[in-house]
């Protein structure tokens, strides 16, 4: 390998140029997709660790019964501003971050189709969270209303709603430009020999994404819009005073809402689909199966929409209809979960870091799929609606899904992108504490909801203590232990060890075999040739 | 090389004007969602909001599958009234709200007091005819010449065993001793 990377090296473009800029301005005004990849990642993690203050001041308050720490309107304000930056501030700029770093690198490109877009893509997200954030200090606060910004709650909502909703549209614009950018140059700029079929999967997963992005975040901007319009401009789309409908509200936000789930689920398949291989020491089990699989997904995902809904008053038969395409849904995600397992199957198995997330994702993401099957049965879901059954769901398959995913592919990638290796033990005890503390937040939350404990509700009666207690015992050890991430990387970046030209052995994608480590900050400005 | 290089710009940006046309496509999607829920909702009967004639309540306690007929019947026990109903019989659904009249004469000179007590053939009928009100309720006092029209009001419970096709109300009235000017 090191053949082709002094290749690489003795390139002419090769050494690090930042556009004769530095400082601060390299990166306002850089077109370099490792740099805007870096950008995205930091400030995902920003978001993150903002997210993750709110969720913590959500279970401080849960902590007991009774009102201690806050109001419950502003509780009500951090519950929604806790999803919004989780969803569009923290896992999908991540995602959108390795989508940067690796697409290109994994199809032997120079760079992304349009750098220029890229750039601006990214830096519409700072003033999009600047305007979330701003919603505090405005008259009424921020809105209130839940991440999914009902009507017709959202109609009555003060200034910060009006902020909220432009926030959403510059974010909508950053991810549709974005993925616009992914397609174009995932179909476009390909190395010669690099076909669609022998892509990593990472490729494929976000090429599919991207399509989602492109069908899904538009809808999302128009819901938005008719809010804006029936708060301010005399319509009455979701109005019931002047005939409009707040259910109408909840299919159209779900339309987009439920591809959403799969936007953020589906790049995390793919990391975890180049990080299982490289550890097992064995190519991908059934590769064709898992492009058809993630196509199947992403289309069922558009027709199952209103399985977040069955308590509105919908017929029967739009209860079965969505019931059975829902249940339909675990048939292309089992072939996922069975194809990893066959992967690791008779592998030469190693338990570095980035497997033991990659395995953590496959163990807890599963255990999200069937309490989303569970959920997705009629009779069931009208009992489970709205209580903590479906919070601990959806932030088994968030948090311990995608979250996972995305530390499983920073400690994969690390060496390729800085050059250096993380502390090995510090990222075992990283993912052990992860592990142990997000199931004592989130298990337990099953029970609460299983016993009738309603989600959004700053106070609750006494019977449901003790799990509350354990469950945010558990979320102050998962905030912490996410400071040790931050601490990992910084080291590793600082003072790391030098990374090997190829840290894993069992890695083969063209980042690992045609690059060298870290990978030069101009990669294949000549196209690499494949076999 | 560069001809290279710009049929590839060609080719992005041909694409970045197909994905952006999807993508304002699908902004108008979302708008266009609005005429077709409500078209939905017209064609599945679900919305009242959409259709408020819809929202007319559908009584589904009438049995409209079975007709029971009522014969009305009447008799004075030893009384100078004349008593008898208006219709001699009527077909009723089981479940539904019915309202039929008797008319009683006082054809004595004085003022007189009676109490009807009702009865039922098969009288196990009886037990399913439920009256919510009925002149049987209270003693009746009638003047002198005096003729009045009394209304029953009943259900049939759907609950009727389903051999009876008919019933048989009949009403007979008693004089109530030592009342209106003691007979």
């Amino acid at each position: 390998m090191s053949a082709v990377a002094d290749h690489v090296h003795g390139h002419g473009h090769a050494h690090d140029h930042h556009g004769g800029y530095r400082g601060v301005m390299r990166w306002i005004t850089t077109t370099n997709h490792k740099d805007i990849g870096t950008l995205y990642l930091w400030f995902s993690f920003v978001m993150f660790m903002v997210g993750g203050v709110m969720a913590l001041v959500i279970r401080a308050e849960l902590f007991s019964p009774g009102l201690q720490v806050v109001d419950p309107d502003f509780f009500n304000q951090m519950t929604t501003m806790h999803g919004l930056i989780m969803v569009f501030g923290a896992i999908m700029p991540a995602f959108v971050g390795f989508a940067n770093w690796q697409i290109p690198m994994m199809i032997g490109a120079p760079d992304m189709a349009f750098a220029r877009l890229n750039n601006w893509s990214f830096w519409l997200l700072p003033f999009a969270a600047l305007l979330l954030i701003l919603s505090f200090f405005v008259p009424g606060g921020a809105p209130g209303v839940g991440w999914t910004l009902y009507a017709p709650l959202t109609v009555q909502m003060g200034i910060g709603m009006d902020l909220t909703i432009f926030a959403i549209h510059i974010l909508g614009m950053s991810s549709i430009l974005g993925s616009i950018n992914i397609i174009t140059t995932i179909l476009n700029m390909r190395a010669p020999g690099m076909t669609l079929m022998k892509m990593p999967l990472f490729c494929w997963t976000w090429l599919i994404t991207a399509y989602l992005l492109v069908a899904a975040m538009p809808v999302l901007a128009g819901a938005v819009t008719m809010t804006l319009t029936d708060r301010h401009f005399g319509t009455t789309f979701f109005n019931a005073a002047g005939g409009g409908d707040p259910v109408l509200y909840q299919h159209i936000f779900w339309f987009f809402g439920h591809p959403e789930v799969y936007i953020i689920a589906l790049p995390a398949f793919g990391v975890i689909s180049q990080v299982i291989p490289a550890f097992s020491r064995k190519p991908l089990f059934g590769y064709a199966s898992m492009v058809y699989a993630t196509a199947a997904i992403a289309i069922l995902s558009f027709i199952v929409w209103a399985h977040h809904m069955y308590t509105v008053g919908m017929p029967v038969t739009g209860q079965l209809f969505f019931m059975y395409a829902t249940t339909l849904i675990a048939v292309p995600t089992g072939v996922k979960v069975f194809n990893w397992v066959a992967t690791m199957w008779r592998g030469s198995l190693t338990f570095e870091t980035p497997m033991l997330f990659a395995i953590g994702f496959l163990f807890l993401f599963t255990m999200g799929g069937f309490t989303g099957l569970v959920l997705s049965l009629v009779p069931i879901d009208i009992q489970l609606h709205d209580t903590y059954y479906v919070v601990a769901h959806f932030h088994y398959v968030m948090v311990a899904g995608a979250l996972f995913a995305a530390f499983a592919g920073v400690y994969f990638w690390l060496p390729k992108w800085t050059g250096r290796m993380y502390d090995e033990t510090l990222g075992k005890w990283h993912f052990w504490l992860s592990m142990i503390f997000f199931n004592i937040t989130f298990f337990v939350q099953h029970f609460l909801g299983l016993a009738g404990m309603p989600r959004r509700i700053p106070d609750y009666p006494l019977m449901f203590e003790t799990w509350n207690k354990i469950s945010s015992i558990g979320a102050f050890g998962f905030g912490l232990s996410q400071l040790l991430f931050l601490y990992i990387v910084l080291k590793a970046i600082r003072s790391g060890e030098k990374a090997p030209e190829k840290p894993w052995e069992g890695a083969d994608s063209l980042e690992w075999t045609h690059l060298p480590t870290p990978a030069p900050y101009h990669s294949f400005e000549t196209a690499p040739v494949l076999k | 090389m560069t001809a290279a290089n710009e049929a590839l710009a060609r080719d992005n940006r041909r694409l970045l004007v197909r994905l952006a046309v999807v993508a304002a496509a699908m902004f108008g999607f979302g708008f266009a969602l609005v005429p077709f829920y409500r078209a939905i909702c017209e064609a599945l009967g679900i919305n009242y909001f959409v259709k408020p004639e819809a929202a007319a309540p559908v009584n589904t306690q009438v049995d409209v599958s079975r007709t029971v007929t009522i014969e009305l019947d009447a008799n004075a026990h030893n009384l100078p009234w004349r008593f008898r109903p208006l219709v001699n019989h009527v077909s009723v659904h089981p479940g539904a709200l019915v309202t039929v009249e008797y008319e009683v004469a006082n054809v004595r000179d004085r003022p007189v007091t009676g109490q009807a007590v009702p009865s039922f053939a098969p009288r196990i009928a009886g037990q399913h005819f439920k009256k919510l009100d009925c002149f049987c309720f209270t003693q009746q006092t009638l003047a002198a010449g005096e003729t009045r029209r009394m209304p029953v009001t009943f259900v049939v419970d759907p609950q009727l065993p389903a051999d009876i096709r008919s019933i048989a109300l009949s009403y007979t009235f008693f004089e109530v001793a030592g009342k209106g000017g003691g007979g």
